[in-house]
């Protein structure tokens, strides 16, 4: 499997990380062993072989809908790097 | 050319339960910003989703009325995207596994055009929150409240080919929904919202145009404004030889248009994959049928059994049905024992004219069924006349007041002691021999003339049968 | 004999029987601390202990948490920049349950950012050290408690174990660490890397210290969906070091080439034993083993690309500064903030789940992690326990490892697998190289068999005493 450049760019925007543009081509070549690694997969038959996604076959994991106290707001927002004393805040985001 | 508009909708219901999808936080709209939220609900590093159970059930139910299949075994997936309504940077949702698919919603237009409009699938998940911008800061403030809160969202084939359609299917969606009690279906509140996919085509052709999402729909109004408006916009470019973009645009309700929304990052690869932290459903059989015993009657069917079992005309029946409070007021009130017909006319008369006239919804009303009732028999027993139980009613609506303890505070109820009848008539006799001569010469008009003297002293509370057949019997006498 | 080297449950003993006090105790451990600390930098944070609470076998017992591990109003910072100061709102639920059993915390152990190493070198706090030897990694990616525990300096550790995060780093620093069966323990307030892996489990000196703590940490959570109902709290009382005839099998795929001499016949020590106290030992083929690795890695990149979206400079820790917008906020904020091992998870998570790979890699993995787990089960209908190395080697260097990050993936091949399959296993120690390194020894057990696995450990350890040695701290270079 062939990484370009064009891929590490496009899984960074997805990713929301932005390598320099000089890291962009050991990137590539880094993924692309390990990518290339991965092909071993390939070897391995999994014709008719179901995905697995839930290790053990446990199932209808459910709470009643009972309402619980909400966490204090100051709680919520002592951590946020940026914030009123209501709300988080954010460069513009709204159209 | 003539040109074939097709349109296809996605709605987001917000489901009537207490608390949110994943956590217990409360659903309840209109918080002060970030107050009901919680550890899970704002995806705080560590914390898990636990399932609410009653979103499973009210989107059982809501596939079920919708004639969909449920899907034994169904899964969530996560939907990955950054934005900053979506604190986990996924939204759980479902893509694989649906848990409702090839649902059927039949419509019926206003000019009777009537058709099936397919489901393609109908899938759980969890609501974002709420982005302001502040115009004075020049930031935008994040509210998590609305994260967490549990959606259905109904996807529809591309069946539709006009907005009268759309608006159809939307009105039979709220009303099955609100049957259920899954959704109040509040587009004010954004408790039901509807994206619409259109695209146009030369009339008679099979394949399908490019299309446009549009969203920021919120009211039928703006929805047909809308359809009228892209459908334009797009048989316009094509005529002028130009394409149409697959892009979402946002309607704007103030300039009646749609605009393109500015989208930075076009890569719209949402890398779907299984939620890990949620173990797979499995819907038995007996579950179904649980569930199933349990779904309301649904409006169709109370449409036909108001007829038989009450003997209500169908526009009658048709007036009740359109809202499910109406029906269930109606229903409380026959169940107390009012003759169904009177109960029918007082609500399609004196109850829905008190609700346009205060702008009020039926299923936020305070009046109790009971006091329609009494209302009612206080009539039927000649204790009450119809017009004043009518300035009852308006009366005592707003607070569910008590009918009784109105009626003597204010001296209403009817005079049915025939002494003191007599004595009033007697009374006005005497009083008026020219009219009793004017009638026995044959001027019917004078007849009138008396009855209203008889009800003027008695204070309008004499039962107006009793007066009529006192004079009679008087005249002839 | 001084109080660091009591098992945790001969402190507990000791605490009780009013040998020691907790004033003595908790001075113990702060002096061991203070030694030890700048020379393996096994804490990230120290806040002031809190008093004990609650009573069990472990009371009034010094541990520490690994910092991926959510602590109320304690800093938990994954190890990593982007983190920042962040102190959660609300404890974990083996924090909770840990702190209703009289446990003393010490602090937050150094580790491999979010979890993603084998050496706890990527930790932005700087990297933990060997105790044994300071100029070698003490594995990870829960380096800072398997060195923490080895150097004395706490009696046990939580760790978290995603794909040998908690046997590997005990096996290179001599001490004690279990995996549980997946879904035993909660994870809840631990901070994912992915979630269909990570599990918590102890590191201490002995098996029976590690079924101790599980005592305390498992069962079922409201909490967490997918943990395991089940029954709890026996496994202590249980250990009784008969092992006559546990079935043991020995995959001889785990004992070919890129094994270390030295490892291959510490390991094997533990079967011959087993066997002298009446166990059977069989040679059998593990035909998987060659997929186990890309398997494991497509899976947990993946779900740790998901998992790490939310760290994004808006709700919590550390937010960069100089951006334009959004978008250039969200960059920079994950560029800076995250160490390079990380954010090269994140890209092959992103690329293995992005629109045409998503069936070649992550589906694939997926069925190659049914056939595995379908394997192993095989294997557990023929055995009760199997005998693994935990690590190809002992400790190397540090910066060996990180040069090629290939490598280091492929030395996680015997760990990774149980994780796959959701299976318990422990690293126990069972012998010293000639370098004077320890080497740990694994012992897998079918889903829920985790009272096997922690018996054939206690019967080892009974005839052994690798597990009680203890670094003096005068090895290697001076720091």
């Amino acid at each position: 499997m062939k990484i370009t450049e064009e891929m590490v760019d496009y899984i960074s925007v997805l990713s929301r990380l932005k390598p320099e543009p000089e890291e962009k081509a050991q990137l590539a070549t880094e993924l692309e062993r390990i990518v290339s690694y991965m092909d071993v997969l390939n070897r391995l038959d999994t014709a008719g072989v179901e995905p697995l996604s839930h290790v053990f076959p446990i199932k209808n994991v459910m709470r009643p809908d009972l309402p619980c106290p909400s966490l204090p707001r100051e709680g919520l927002l002592k951590n946020a790097p940026s914030e009123d004393p209501e709300a988080f805040l954010v460069p513009k985001a709204v159209e | 050319m003539t040109w074939e508009t097709v349109i296809g909708l996605e709605t987001h219901v917000e489901l009537a339960t207490r608390t949110k999808i994943f956590c217990s936080c409360t659903t309840e709209f209109g918080g002060a910003p970030n107050t009901h939220c919680c550890p899970v609900c704002t995806g705080m590093p560590g914390t898990l989703p636990v399932l609410n159970e009653k979103v499973l059930e009210f989107a059982v139910k809501a596939g079920l009325a919708l004639d969909g299949e449920i899907t034994h075994h169904c899964k969530f997936d996560r939907k990955n995207y950054f934005y900053p309504d979506l604190p986990k940077a996924y939204q759980v949702s479902q893509l694989y596994l649906p848990i409702v698919r090839n649902g059927k919603v039949p419509i019926r237009t206003q000019s009777g055009t009537e058709k099936i409009i397919r489901i393609h699938e109908l899938h759980m998940e969890e609501d974002a929150g709420k982005l302001v911008h502040d115009p004075w800061l020049d930031q935008t403030r994040c509210d998590y409240n609305r994260c967490g809160v549990p959606l259905i969202e109904i996807v529809t084939e591309p069946d539709f080919r006009t907005a009268e359609e759309v608006i159809a299917y939307l009105e039979k969606l709220r009303s099955t929904l609100q049957y259920l009690g899954v959704s109040d279906c509040k587009m004010q509140e954004g408790s039901l919202r509807c994206d619409v996919n259109l695209s146009v085509r030369p009339a008679g052709s099979a394949q399908l145009g490019t299309r446009t999402e549009m969203k920021n729909l919120n009211s039928f109004k703006a929805i047909a404004r809308a359809i009228a408006y892209e459908s334009r916009r797009q048989v316009e470019l094509i005529e002028e030889g130009k394409r149409v973009v697959q892009e979402t645009r946002r309607w704007d309700d103030n300039k009646d248009a749609t605009f393109a929304m500015r989208s930075k990052e076009n890569a719209q690869d949402y890398r779907y994959f299984p939620e890990p932290d949620i173990p797979p459903l499995e819907i038995t059989q007996e579950y179904l049928d649980h569930i199933r015993k349990e779904l309301p009657e649904m409006a169709e069917h109370k449409l036909i059994r108001y007829q038989a079992e009450f003997g209500l005309p169908l526009y009658d029946a048709q007036m009740l049905t359109g809202q499910k409070a109406l029906a269930d007021f109606f229903e409380a009130c026959a169940a107390l024992g009012s003759d169904p017909k009177q109960v029918s006319n007082w609500i399609m008369g004196p109850l829905m004219g008190q609700l346009s006239a205060k702008g009020l919804e039926a299923k936020d009303m305070a009046l109790s069924p009971a006091t329609l009732a009494r209302l009612i028999s206080l009539v039927k027993a000649g204790q009450l006349n119809r017009n004043t139980a009518v300035k009852v009613f308006e009366a005592v609506f707003d607070q569910d007041g008590d009918v009784d303890t109105y009626i003597s505070a204010h001296g209403l109820a009817q005079v049915n002691d025939p002494d003191a009848l007599a004595a009033a008539v007697e009374k006005v006799f005497s009083a008026n021999p020219q009219s009793i001569e004017d009638f026995r010469s044959g001027k019917e008009k004078a007849f009138g003339f008396l009855v209203g003297q008889v009800m003027r002293e008695l204070r309008g509370k004499a039962n107006p049968q009793a007066v009529n057949q006192a004079i009679r019997d008087k005249l002839n006498s | 004999m001084e109080l660091y080297e009591l098992t945790a449950l001969e402190l507990g003993a000791a605490l009780k029987k009013g040998q020691t006090s907790p004033a003595e105790v908790l001075a113990a451990a702060q002096a061991r601390i203070a030694a030890w600390q700048p020379r393996n930098n096994a804490f990230i944070t120290l806040p002031p202990p809190a008093a004990p609470q609650g009573d069990s076998p472990l009371a009034g017992v010094p541990m520490a948490l690994k910092d991926n591990i959510c602590t109320k109003d304690v800093k938990t910072s994954c190890a990593s920049m982007i983190l920042g100061d962040f102190a959660p709102p609300y404890d974990a639920t083996v924090v909770e349950r840990l702190t209703a059993a009289g446990a003393v915390s010490m602090g937050k152990l150094n580790m491999d950012e979010f979890a993603m190493g084998s050496t706890s070198e990527t930790s932005f706090y700087g990297p933990t050290r060997n105790p044994w030897d300071p100029d070698r990694v003490p594995g990870g990616s829960s380096g800072g408690a398997a060195a923490a525990v080895a150097a004395g300096e706490i009696w046990y550790a939580i760790g978290s174990d995603t794909g040998g995060s908690i046997r590997q780093p005990a096996a290179y620093c001599g001490v004690t660490g279990m995996k549980p069966t997946y879904g035993t323990v909660s994870r809840y307030g631990l901070i994912a890397y992915a979630s269909s892996l990570d599990q918590m489990g102890p590191i201490a000196r002995s098996a029976a210290d590690c079924a101790a703590v599980l005592d305390l940490i498992q069962g079922k959570d409201p909490r967490d969906g997918t943990s395991l109902e089940g029954q709890y709290g026996t496994l202590l009382s249980s250990l009784t070091g008969d092992v006559k005839g546990l079935k043991v099998g020995i995959p001889a795929d785990c004992f070919g080439d890129g094994l270390d001499e030295e490892v291959r016949r510490a390991v094997l020590s533990v079967a011959e034993l087993l066997k002298s106290r009446g166990a059977t030992v069989e040679e059998f083929s593990l035909p998987v083993m060659e997929y186990v690795v890309p398997t494991y890695y497509i899976i947990a990149c993946a779900e740790a690309s998901s998992n790490l979206s939310r760290f994004d400079g808006v709700k919590y820790g550390w937010r960069a500064a100089g951006y334009e917008d959004l978008t250039d906020l969200y960059q920079r904020t994950r560029t800076e903030g995250f160490g390079s091992e990380v954010k090269r998870r994140i890209l092959l998570g992103s690329f293995v789940l992005s629109a045409g790979y998503y069936d070649a890699y992550y589906k694939k993995a997926l069925q190659g992690k049914a056939v595995i787990k379908d394997i192993y089960d095989a294997a557990f209908r023929k055995y009760d326990v199997l005998l693994t190395p935990v690590s190809p080697s002992t400790a190397p260097k540090l910066g060996e490892s990180l040069s090629d990050p290939l490598k280091m993936y492929l030395s996680d091949i015997y760990t990774v697998p149980l994780n796959l399959a959701g299976l318990p296993g422990i690293s126990i120690p069972c012998g010293f190289d000639s370098k004077g390194l320890p080497i740990g020894a694994q012992l897998i057990g079918p889903a829920l068999g985790d009272g096997t696995i922690l018996n054939a450990a206690h019967a080892f350890q009974l005839e052994t005493d690798f597990h009680k040695k203890i670094p003096t701290g005068k090895g290697g270079s001076v720091l």
